[in-house]
């Protein structure tokens, strides 16, 4: 066996960081007055979560010091490459703006304890580990990691019963779907003896290789991950559990853990055939899209209707999927982080306007907004204008590079074609229930006769970094899609390079 | 000189007054000055254009061409005869739209005037822009600020009207979109320039089938903003319910969005599905115009009554366009500049009427012309010039376009002239009509006869319109000179290539044209 090497600890830099930082949280909170704020805390995660990106740009700078970082260590079980790197920075980015958002939240809620933030870090260390493991044992691991942590802090308005529902249906269907996840692993091992992807890739690249089990595996691996990213037809209790989570939390399990799945679906499946899975993906992005602006455009509850939007999004997300190429992937991750901007900016903002015991979540009392609080209502607007995806925001250019890889896939372009022209039409229809709430903020008067509090100073920061860069992402994305097309490549290396990589990594 | 800096300049310079108003505090004297002032400035900018506008090249001027993402999206202006006119026409509205705000906004006037800027930026951009990509963008962008501006300082039905432009266009649009991508991604150079897309179109490489719903993509999201009949329906809610400045852009510049659209894109990419459209295109055409000089004719109801005018307007324009002739298309663009001057004046008369009685209804009104003289005055050269009498800028425009449509060589164009005709004697009807309702007779409502005329606001901002409508009639060459090289580039595709219309030539053509009447009697002459 190898002995471990410093680049193996850096390798996993992130997770260790965050996991000394949630440590140190739990040992604090002990120490502080039972009832005492516990804004400190927080502020303690926020470092901590600094230090996740701080540690990953440790890592780049490693990966551009030594090509042969990059290549799977830790035993074959870690791989950091463009890929990894690219999550490494999003997921901890996502969780530092969801503890900003947080900070004001559990005051207004009376919420006091430490081991919230706790696990928030614990959560983003199986999110970022998802995304960079490469051993599927280990990214069950990571998934539950992260899961486990979600499914606790879903329930943390303990005193409420739609939020302790939302904590149990959660746990419940959650732990169906990684046993799903977990079966796929387990015929996936018996089809190709290897729990590695670089190895299964290579194992199924063989001309005999034993396709029907493959396929079994990766379908039931597709349930299990299709239900952590709600998509349809796994997505029933996605509106359930954000109706009755807190709002910060769920601006974090509807961007963090959702972005990290995408990310192990996408390593999952292109590290199988590709096209073995195209009508089971072509017809999940179909669904989700359809089922979730349909959903959407009944609801009043804004936290319902995001949940819905959420589906929706996931379905979009699918289609770069099924283009299944480098533009594909590329335009996938590259969704990642535009949602993950529009959307924790807009759950902040319905954290706040819910106010004291999550009151205020109807499309109606959002009337007026506008006049009583302009920045909240300004952000608002310019998240619900990207999730319509209207241009120089994140969401269009993210739903454009979608399209744009469906367009130019030279396989099934003809159904590609098709599910393109649904997603067009979808995008229109959602633009009714994203423009409504624009509507009632700027063209109603105020509802609510009580005077809004004012958003605290970290509010206030969450919201305009996550409307920077929504904006940022629409405008000037360059850097960003060039990390994210050196992600794509790095997933999917050409078919000829595979067995290189294969032989690297076998056991000397 | 470097010209190149010049339309990112007048493109860009009301954002910049958009972010100096976000910063200024709630003053709204300060804020309405800053207003009037930025969109001066670049009125002012923008008058350089056609000083330095070199007649003689043929093709877009002032181009700036840069990589805007990656090597595929560029930032890529440029303007000819046609986009400058409009966008000339955009920046001497907005000034005026601002001056007819002054006192009609009190509420929320910091987040009116940068709506208002920011739109400008928006409409400027549309007519400048090269690339797709970046006109895609500036398209959609027109539809927030105005649906903002309709949706929060428009009158009852506000919401209900902001809605539906909203969806309406933004419907629309996605089909453009979806044709865009597609044509960039069938297109060898790998890019979203308009030229390339042409040029690939051009080279017969694409299907006819392919090409027949690409040209459809387009031409929905144009027809749409247009309006075109019978997808109109959008734009008398949004007009009725919109703030003055709001219906003077959206009639003045917003719906030639939509005609720029139509000859740029449409006839100027798809020549032979624009000339194998073209029929159904010219039948709904002319629907829109007899239709809505129809329903103009009963509106009880000022506001109303301009915006179906709208509709009749604009569907000579289309005509004009898929006449597929050089006059014919030559008159249309004339036009567009024409209602915008035209229009726009109608709906700041209207909205200054408003202010002082707060209802379009014609029943509350008689009698105007005493106690109102001047307002009365300016209101007749208005109804003029959108009549379309000769020495105004109507007329040249209409004549134009129907003597276009009257020698296309394409099917039943003889028809479509006649009926099309029958749209400029409808217009006398319902705008005299009008003018008789509310400025003769006797004063049936004791409170008007103390009406105040228009104060020296209201009369400058509606001076540079009427003094525009009569140069622009008796002085047609000096836009035309600009306009026709560009119709013409944009036209002659279609002589080539285009199967089974080999019909068409374009022996119409007139280079130099000393005064618009003469034209059309050359035209005749060519024509026997």
């Amino acid at each position: 066996m190898n002995p471990i090497h410093t680049v193996d600890y850096i390798r996993i830099l992130p997770e260790l960081v965050l996991t000394a930082f949630g440590i140190i949280v739990m040992m604090a909170d002990p120490l502080l007055k039972p009832g005492a704020s516990r804004k400190g805390l927080g502020l303690i995660s926020l470092v901590g979560t600094g230090a996740a990106i701080a540690a990953t740009f440790c890592q780049i700078a490693w990966m551009h010091r030594d090509a042969g970082f990059s290549q799977p260590g830790w035993f074959g079980m870690v791989r950091v490459d463009n890929f990894a790197i690219f999550f490494h920075l999003l997921i901890p980015a996502i969780s530092a703006v969801c503890i900003l958002a947080s900070l004001e939240y559990l005051d207004a809620q009376n919420i006091r304890s430490g081991e919230y933030y706790a696990l928030i870090l614990f959560g983003t260390v199986g999110m970022v580990l998802m995304s960079s493991a490469i051993e599927l044992v280990l990214i069950f691991i990571a998934l539950e990691i992260s899961s486990i942590s979600t499914y606790v802090l879903a329930g943390y308005r303990r005193r409420t019963a739609s939020s302790t529902e939302s904590s149990i249906k959660y746990f419940l269907l959650g732990s169906f779907a990684t046993a799903f996840f977990l079966y796929g692993v387990a015929l996936m091992f018996g089809a190709t003896g290897s729990t590695n992807t670089v190895e299964i890739r290579a194992a199924l690249a063989a001309p005999n290789a034993p396709s029907l089990l493959a396929i079994a595996a990766t379908a039931l691996m597709i349930v299990g991950l299709g239900f952590k990213v709600a998509s349809a037809p796994f997505h029933i209790w996605t509106p359930d559990v954000y109706e009755g989570a807190p709002a910060p939390i769920v601006a974090l399990m509807s961007t963090g853990p959702k972005a990290a799945a995408f990310a192990v679906l996408l390593r999952v499946l292109f590290a199988t055939t590709p096209t073995q899975w195209f009508w089971l993906i072509w017809i999940s992005a179909a669904l989700s899209m359809t089922l979730g602006n349909f959903g959407a455009l009944m609801q009043n509850n804004v936290k319902r209707m995001l949940a819905y939007s959420s589906i929706a999004h996931a379905g979009y997300l699918l289609v770069a999927f099924a283009a299944s190429s480098d533009l594909g992937i590329s335009a996938a991750i590259f969704y990642t982080a535009a949602y993950a901007a529009m959307n924790v900016g807009a759950f902040a903002v319905v954290s706040h306007v819910a106010a004291g015991g999550e009151r205020y979540v109807s499309v109606d009392d959002y009337a007026g907004l506008g006049r009583r609080s302009p920045l909240l209502a300004f952000t608002l607007t310019i998240f619900m204008l990207s999730l319509i995806g209207i241009p120089a925001t994140a969401g269009f250019l993210a739903k454009y590079y979608v399209f744009n890889a469906a367009l130019s896939a030279t396989t099934h372009s003809g159904a590609l074609i098709g599910l393109t022209i649904i997603g067009l039409i979808n995008s229109a229809v959602a633009s009714y229930y994203y423009l409504r709430l624009i509507v009632v903020m700027y063209m109603r008067e105020p509802a609510i006769a009580e005077a809004p509090s004012r958003a605290t100073g970290a509010m206030r920061l969450a919201l305009i970094l996550a409307a920077i860069a929504t904006i940022y992402l629409g405008v000037i994305p360059g850097k960003v899609l060039k990390s994210s097309d050196a992600g794509a490549r790095d997933i999917n290396p050409p078919a000829a390079a595979t067995g290189k990589v294969a032989q690297q990594v076998t056991p000397k | 000189m470097n010209d190149s800096g010049i339309l990112t300049l007048v493109t860009f310079a009301p954002a910049i007054g958009a972010v100096v108003l976000m910063l200024l505090p709630r003053n709204d004297r300060t804020l309405r000055w800053t207003a009037l002032i930025f969109s001066l400035l670049t009125f002012g900018f923008s008058l350089y254009l056609p000083l330095r506008f070199d007649h003689a090249r043929s093709g877009f001027q002032f181009d700036i061409n840069t990589n805007w993402i990656g090597q595929t999206i560029h930032y890529h202006l440029g303007a000819d005869g046609i986009s400058m006119w409009l966008v000339l026409l955009t920046t001497l509205l907005v000034p005026l739209g601002v001056l007819v705000s002054w006192k009609s906004i009190r509420d929320r006037v910091k987040e009116f005037f940068v709506l208002l800027l920011l739109l400008e930026m928006a409409m400027i951009g549309v007519f400048v822009a090269l690339d797709m990509f970046l006109f895609y963008v500036f398209w959609e962008a027109t539809l927030i600020p105005m649906a903002l501006l309709i949706g929060m300082y428009g009158h009852e039905r506000r919401v209900y009207a902001a809605v539906k432009f909203f969806l309406y266009t933004m419907v629309a649009s996605v089909f453009m979109l979806a044709a865009i991508i597609w044509l960039y991604v069938h297109n060898a150079q790998h890019n979203f320039e308009y030229t390339a897309f042409r040029d690939l179109i051009a080279t017969g490489a694409v299907s006819p089938a392919a090409l027949q719903w690409l040209f459809l993509g387009f031409f929905i999201a144009f027809a749409v903003k247009v309006p075109l009949f019978p997808l109109h329906t959008w734009l008398p809610d949004a007009h009725v319910e919109a703030p003055t400045a709001g219906s003077v852009l959206l009639a003045g510049v917003l719906l030639k969005m939509g005609t720029y659209g139509l000859l740029r894109f449409c006839v100027g990419m798809f020549p032979a599905q624009s000339a194998a459209n073209a029929t159904w295109i010219n039948i709904l055409a002319v629907i829109g115009i007899i239709y809505g000089a129809l329903v103009a004719l009963v509106q009880p109801n000022l506001k109303k009554l301009i915006a179906y005018s709208s509709v009749s307007h604009l569907g000579f324009v289309v005509l004009g366009i898929f006449t597929l002739t050089q006059i014919g298309a030559d008159g249309a663009v004339y036009q567009m500049l024409n209602h915008g001057i035209s229009t726009g004046a109608l709906f700041m008369l209207a909205g200054m009427i408003y202010e002082r009685k707060h209802t379009y209804e014609f029943r509350e009104y008689g009698g105007l012309a005493t106690p109102m003289p001047v307002y009365a005055t300016f209101f007749m050269l208005a109804v003029l010039s959108s009549v379309g009498l000769p020495l105004l800028n109507g007329f040249v425009g209409e004549f134009l376009v129907l003597s276009g449509t009257f020698a296309s060589p394409m099917p039943h164009s003889m028809l479509f002239s006649i009926l099309g005709a029958s749209g400029v004697i409808w217009g006398a009807c319902y705008l005299l009509w009008m003018y008789q309702k509310v400025f003769y007779g006797q004063i049936h409502h004791e409170e008007n006869k103390t009406l105040p005329d228009i104060d020296g606001r209201e009369r400058i901002s509606l001076v540079p319109l009427v003094i525009m409508a009569v140069i622009m009639g008796v002085a047609s060459p000096y836009w035309m000179k600009g306009i026709d090289p560009a119709v013409s580039a944009t036209l002659p595709r279609l002589s080539a290539g285009t199967p089974g219309q080999g019909t068409i030539k374009l022996e119409l053509k007139v280079n130099v044209i000393p005064a618009a009447p003469e034209k059309t009697a050359a035209t005749s002459e060519n024509k026997k």
